[in-house]
């Protein structure tokens, strides 16, 4: 199989071809030094993102809290991840840092509050 | 109407306000005002919850909100006073006195004589009018940084399916973000050949979510009475000059602007501080002193930067320097101009003012992408400074520092020349 990554690394931004397997990669053109084939072989066996989003508050100055997920979680997930997240309501006050979510989708990551948010008066 | 004297006052409560109200109080500056507008402290950062905040300053990855509230907290622990929901109306200075007039609803109209101040106002986005997009003027029409406010803090999605004009890091954000929220976001269209956005931004935004980013391209026709209904887009030559036959047309309910900012320098004119045509910011020395003596900025109100790792960078620079002010009082001495030479579109600090503090931080863009760029600097006729840089774009702000050892040489020509050749 064949497929192109940019890779992030860096500024340059080297627009790598890949060609793999299911289990390894074969080659990697295009990429400048070392770091790029290490990137090729994150983003095509287990791409992973941290995911920002926002949660429904009730009660607070805002309508909704910034949250992130602690660790990134598998690119293919953040589908069903947003859905459970905008499935919530939560309550103000909230702490930044503040668990939302224990165990979001089975993963055992955790969600919480980026920001403080009061309570309306 | 109260009057107040105090040693500084710092305008605005963003990053750039906070951290040079911080820098000033670590510098023993007693009676400091911070004033915002709005209902906290924070600025823009509230509103920009994705990640990449702090990797440059702090050696983490941060969420805006998060980078935001380091500083808030800071900023409770000092006797810096907090001046929320207040908005200032002028800013005058005559000799070495400065006042600020400013009001809200608790203490009406206040009028600080202060020391000095710090312009920390940031930017605004360029609108739809800013760039002539011909048509009718329906609803649906946003600045991406609106749309992110609407989202983010307020908790509306305004779209279902949306086009996005300017590769803007703001735009690609959005495009992101609408697309987590269940909008269609039909693609990204930049009227340059190359985008003007960070590289991670282009991977992670578009494409993550198989968004096409369209180079070469704009909004030519607006098209819906109340609401929007499409535009025509089409692609353009090398003049940025749409071509005849290349337009099509493309139903949508919601246009996002991501054309870029301008800094907020209302306060500023009002003042008649210099300002730089390019920048749109006020004209400083090293120490981020405008030419009224005492009057610093820094922050996006100065130059628009993609990282506010570097606006917190700038920010201490100026608040120390607002210290020092306030401890001496003193004059602006001997300067030497700095100018813009080939490739470069500008260079901050624009002058280099007696006393000289040394070494000096510059920040530059260059004018076209670039592989290799030697940057070069001149005085008068000879190279005093070289350095190779590599990926050079308009979009990465570029920061070197440098020594200089012939001041006196330096000061009798009075003039410094930044430019880059490209190197193939």
């Amino acid at each position: 199989m064949q497929r192109e990554v940019i890779c992030i690394q860096c500024p340059r931004g080297c627009l790598l071809n890949v060609e793999f397997d299911e289990v390894k990669i074969l080659a990697v053109h295009g990429n400048r030094c070392r770091r790029g084939i290490g990137y090729a072989e994150e983003e095509i066996y287990h791409p992973t993102r941290t995911l920002t989003t926002t949660v429904r508050v009730r009660g607070g100055v805002y309508a909704v809290i910034p949250v992130k997920t602690i660790k990134p979680i598998p690119k293919e997930r953040i589908g069903q991840a947003m859905q459970e997240i905008s499935s919530l309501i939560v309550s103000a006050p909230i702490e930044s840092g503040q668990v939302i979510i224990k165990d979001l989708v089975g993963l055992g990551i955790a969600v919480i509050a980026t920001r403080r948010l009061t309570e309306a008066n | 109407m109260q009057k107040r004297k105090v040693d500084l006052v710092v305008i605005g409560g963003g990053p750039a306000g906070l951290a040079a109200a911080l820098a000033a109080d670590e510098e023993k500056v007693q009676n400091i005002v911070l004033i915002e507008r709005d209902i906290e402290l924070g600025g823009i950062l509230h509103q920009c919850i994705h990640n990449g905040f702090g990797l440059h300053y702090f050696g983490e990855e941060l969420t805006g909100p998060e980078y935001a509230q380091r500083f808030i907290d800071w900023v409770a622990e000092t006797k810096i006073e907090i001046k929320t929901n207040t908005m200032v109306l002028e800013i005058a200075a005559k000799g070495q006195e400065k006042w600020v007039y400013a009001v809200n609803r608790t203490d009406g109209m206040v009028i600080y004589q202060t020391k000095a101040v710090v312009l920390a106002m940031g930017c605004r986005e360029r609108t739809r009018e800013a760039i002539r997009i011909p048509g009718s003027r329906p609803a649906g029409i946003f600045t991406a940084g609106t749309v992110q406010r609407y989202i983010n803090i307020e908790g509306y999605l305004p779209g279902k399916k949306v086009l996005i004009l300017g590769s803007g890091d703001i735009g690609l954000i959005m495009a992101r973000r609408m697309t987590l929220e269940g909008s269609q976001v039909l693609g990204v269209l930049e009227i340059m050949p190359y985008s003007n956005g960070l590289t991670r931004n282009i991977v992670q935004c578009l494409e993550d979510y198989q968004i096409p980013l369209l180079l070469s391209h704009t909004v030519v026709q607006i098209h819906g009475f109340e609401r929007i209904e499409g535009v025509t887009i089409a692609r353009v030559d090398a003049n940025l000059v749409p071509i005849p036959g290349t337009e099509r047309y493309q139903a949508v309910d919601t246009l996002l602007l991501s054309v870029g900012l301008i800094p907020e320098n209302e306060l500023t004119r009002m003042a008649e501080i210099g300002l730089d045509k390019v920048t749109g910011g006020a004209l400083v020395n090293q120490n981020r002193e405008t030419s009224i003596p005492g009057i610093f900025a820094c922050g996006n109100v100065l130059q628009v930067h993609d990282l506010v790792d570097y606006v917190t960078e700038e920010a201490n620079l100026a608040g120390r320097a607002a210290a020092r002010y306030i401890d001496s009082q003193r004059v602006q001495g001997e300067q030497i101009e700095i100018s813009p030479g080939n490739n470069v579109r500008y260079v901050i600090p624009q002058k280099i003012q007696e006393p000289i503090t040394d070494p000096i931080d510059f920040y530059f863009r260059v004018t076209e992408p670039m592989s290799v760029g030697e940057i070069q600097f001149w005085v008068g006729k000879e190279e005093i400074y070289r350095t190779k840089k590599k990926f050079l774009k308009p979009a990465e702000m570029i920061r070197i520092t440098v020594s200089f050892t012939n001041w006196e040489k330096m000061i009798q020509v009075g003039k410094l020349s930044v430019v880059i050749k490209e190197v193939s």
